[in-house]
């Protein structure tokens, strides 16, 4: 493109809107907030949740929940890859988008959107894995088997981290809905923008609607009612400081949510798979043998 | 109903076992009294004998109990694993050998049967500690990446309805992974935990490692509070979990909860009759009925109802209650006073809110806390007792018709820890394990229990798993 044709021609803004249910709805507020670029110039007005949008995105989680959890740990990785591959041909989106909302040079920040699409393959290849790894078959003393197998805990909300606006978003969302969770998620407050890009991401990546659902707004104004809400099995405090993670964590204990408490994270480090554990639940199935083992077995 | 044939009692000698007429908190590998001098006294429940006065821990003590338990740590975690093990192994052994003495007085503090305490929870017990023995030095093959590090003083609260081996489930793990405790036993059922206290003496166990501090639900929550404890360990009630939860909020303090059940117990039409309603029994009857995963929930498939229930009534009537020291008991007393009170008052609203109350013809002695064995039939779920856990030997019968009305009823609940499938065809009983919200299933059994097996529920049931492999983490910097 010229130069001169670039003046002749004005772009286009994108309007930015929640992910919610496979949808992309305004919120229901109608309020939108400013949403600025480090240096203070307008990037776009990102949608406001509220309290009602919050809910609407738990009702469509737990709506998902059973399909979800209810596919097989292959097709559930052959998804995950998939995102990977369409976050792959929008790399130069993410890129402007992340170099924006953090201020990065254009190099650093296709390097982090790099590092997130690798990890959310690295996320997609634990699927099918992670039965393997913490689940197992017990010794019992008696004739019997039991199995102990990891089960998605339900509903997870996830308060996106603050800071880093794709990576540290991709780090942790992928492992709540690897393990067949369904995830309410809060954007960065600050820079919302590539998580809601994400949200389009995941709807042409053969997602089922309402396992992502993706809300932008004041992060502790949409946490509140998630962390009391009776429907929500599970949060994870990533975005929150420490006055808001106490006070959330406080409300989750009203229907004994798992709470994944904020902690120090290197995003751009491997993950252990805590993040993966955090949200499980493990099953123990118990059923008489009549007989132990290979006892008295001619061969 | 009559019986052919009257059994003479069998009761076990008292003997094996000497209880002092006063016990102190056990701190820093001493028995010292109560800062404030405050005393409890434990009683017999079968009897209402007063068994022993037990000094009574309060804010003062549980922080003398946690600097003990600091002190003893540094040493202690830098132990070699395998030395840990030696120690774990000792008590073990020492359990094993003194097995009778403690279920006997298990029995008198508790209520429990002596069939339960000689052949359920001891040897389970001894299980445990042989089992959490053998990973202390094989720590790096857990699973949690290389040299995983203990997370230090752990305060535990356990429950009155197994005290010693909840007392197991805690200490067991805790010592293996390298931390030390402080742990309180419930008000009403101290004394084995002051016998384990002992154990710890005869082993040679370090001072401080273990502390034992029995005491009220005051002394629960300064030990849940305390500043310098990291890992709070509670089983008991979803009530105090959640008040436990909300007090660790914002805290670096790691949180395992055990808390409430109210377990379905699934018969479908093809099930083995006569082994449903044994696993029934010991769903709902075993200690009590007083287990948070009891099978408290009966849903029957519709077509075998009338035929389930005339098996079911017909073994109730054989159940002998009584003297919890006679080995033929099956029902023991219930724990206390306030409990039995409690069972009475839901089984009242029960009957109030139209649910058809049944119990075998039965005596009860005349002194100490009992409860006949109870069947409720036409349940509904929206009932009381279709949804709040009795902890007593009170069984709620629903019914039902198709797999999915099954698993649907089974989960209509708060709570997610325990269920049982009663099914002939393993298709059936692994696909509805599988949509079953629940963290222990037991098909075609029920309450089964194994060291090497993690034991925790669902929703608010709690989290964390206890046994097993998975029993570790709770106790480690992972």
């Amino acid at each position: 493109m010229s130069d001169k044709s670039e003046e002749q021609r004005l772009s286009v803004f994108k309007t930015y809107k929640l992910y919610v249910g496979g949808k992309f709805p305004r919120s229901e507020s109608g309020r939108v907030y400013e949403v600025t670029d480090s240096k203070g110039k307008w990037l776009a007005n990102a949608p406001q949740s509220s309290r009602k949008d919050a809910r609407d995105a738990v009702v469509a989680a737990r709506k998902a929940f059973g399909g979800w959890s209810g596919a097989t740990a292959y097709n559930r990785g052959q998804i995950l890859y998939r995102v990977a591959e369409m976050l792959e041909g929008r790399r130069d989106q993410f890129a402007r988008e992340v170099a924006d909302a953090e201020g990065l040079s254009k190099a650093k920040a296709a390097a982090q959107v790099d590092a997130a699409v690798d990890r959310w393959v690295w996320y997609a290849g634990w699927t099918d894995k992670i039965a393997q790894v913490v689940g197992g078959a017990n010794p019992v003393a008696g004739p019997f088997f039991n199995l102990s197998t990891p089960e998605p805990t339900g509903v997870v909300t996830v308060l996106a981290p603050q800071e880093s606006s794709f990576l540290g978003l991709v780090s942790v969302v992928a492992p709540v809905i690897a393990t067949g969770n369904t995830a309410v998620v809060i954007a960065s407050e600050r820079s919302p923008l590539p998580a809601l890009s994400l949200g389009e991401v995941l709807a042409t990546s053969d997602l089922p609607g309402g396992v992502v659902n993706v809300l932008s707004g004041r992060t502790a104004e949409i946490a509140a009612p998630l962390a009391a809400h009776q429907d929500v099995n599970a949060i994870d405090l990533a975005g929150a400081d420490d006055v808001l993670a106490k006070e959330l964590e406080i409300a989750a204990a009203d229907n004994l949510k798992r709470v994944l408490r904020p902690q120090p994270v290197d995003y751009a480090a491997t993950p252990g798979i805590e993040r993966l554990t955090a949200f499980l639940e493990t099953k123990t199935v118990w059923h008489p043998t009549g007989s132990l083992g290979a006892s008295g077995s001619s061969y | 109903m009559a019986s052919a044939f009257e059994y003479a009692p069998a009761p076990e000698s008292r003997a094996v076992v000497d209880i002092a007429p006063s016990y102190g908190l056990f701190i820093d590998g001493e028995f010292t009294e109560a800062a404030d001098g405050k005393v409890f006294k434990t009683v017999s429940p079968s009897t209402e004998e007063v068994l022993s006065e037990v000094a009574r821990a309060g804010a003062e003590d549980v922080d003398r109990g946690v600097k003990a338990a600091r002190r003893a740590f540094e040493k202690w975690s830098a132990l070699p694993g395998s030395e840990r093990a030696k120690y774990l192994f000792r008590i073990a052994r020492i359990i094993q050998e003194r097995s009778r003495e403690l279920a006997v007085l298990e029995t008198l503090d508790n209520g429990k049967p002596i069939k339960e305490t000689r052949d359920a929870d001891l040897p389970l017990v001894a299980a445990h500690f042989f089992y959490y023995a053998g990973w202390a030095d094989k720590l790096d093959h857990a699973g949690f990446g290389a040299n995983p590090r203990p997370l230090g003083v752990a305060g535990q609260v356990i429950p009155w309805n197994f005290p010693l081996l909840m007392l197991a489930w805690k200490i067991a793990p805790a010592l293996a992974t390298g931390n030390t405790v402080v742990l309180k036993p419930a008000e009403t059922t101290p004394l084995s935990a002051l016998f384990f206290a002992d154990i710890c003496r005869q082993a040679g166990l370090p001072k401080g490692v273990v502390n034992i501090l029995p005491g009220y639900g005051d002394a629960g929550a300064a030990l849940v509070e305390h500043p310098d404890v990291n890992k709070v360990a509670f089983t008991g009630s979803t009530a105090v979990g959640k008040a436990i939860a909300r007090q660790v909020a914002g805290t670096d303090k790691k949180v395992t909860l055990e808390l409430g059940g109210k377990g379905a117990n699934i018969v479908f039409d093809d099930a083995p009759i006569d082994q449903a309603v044994e696993g029934i029994v010991t769903g709902i009857f075993f200690n009590q009925g007083q287990v948070c995963c009891a099978g408290s929930r009966l849903l029957v498939q519709e077509s075998i109802q009338d035929e389930l229930l005339d098996a079911l009534k017909r073994r109730l009537s054989t159940l002998r209650l009584g003297d919890p020291l006679d080995k033929n008991t099956d029902i023991g007393a219930i724990n206390s006073a306030e409990q039995l009170a409690r069972i009475t008052s839901l089984v009242e609203q029960g009957a109030a809110e139209g649910a058809e109350r049944w119990s075998p013809a039965c005596e009860l002695p005349s002194s100490g806390y009992w409860f006949a064995p109870t069947l409720f039939t036409n349940v509904t779920q929206a009932h009381t007792i279709a949804r709040d856990e009795i902890f007593g030997p009170v069984l709620s019968v629903l019914t039902f018709r198709t797999p999915d009305e099954a698993v649907a009823k089974a989960n209509n609940s708060q709570y997610g820890l325990s269920a049982g499938i009663w099914t002939e065809k393993g298709s059936r009983i692994l696909a509805v394990a599988g949509k079953l919200r629940a963290g222990v299933i037991w098909s075609n059994t029920f309450n089964k229990f194994d060291p090497t097996s993690p034991f925790g529920g669902y929703k608010e049931s709690g989290f964390g798993r206890e046994g097993g492999r998975h029993g570790l983490e709770a106790y480690l910097d992972v």
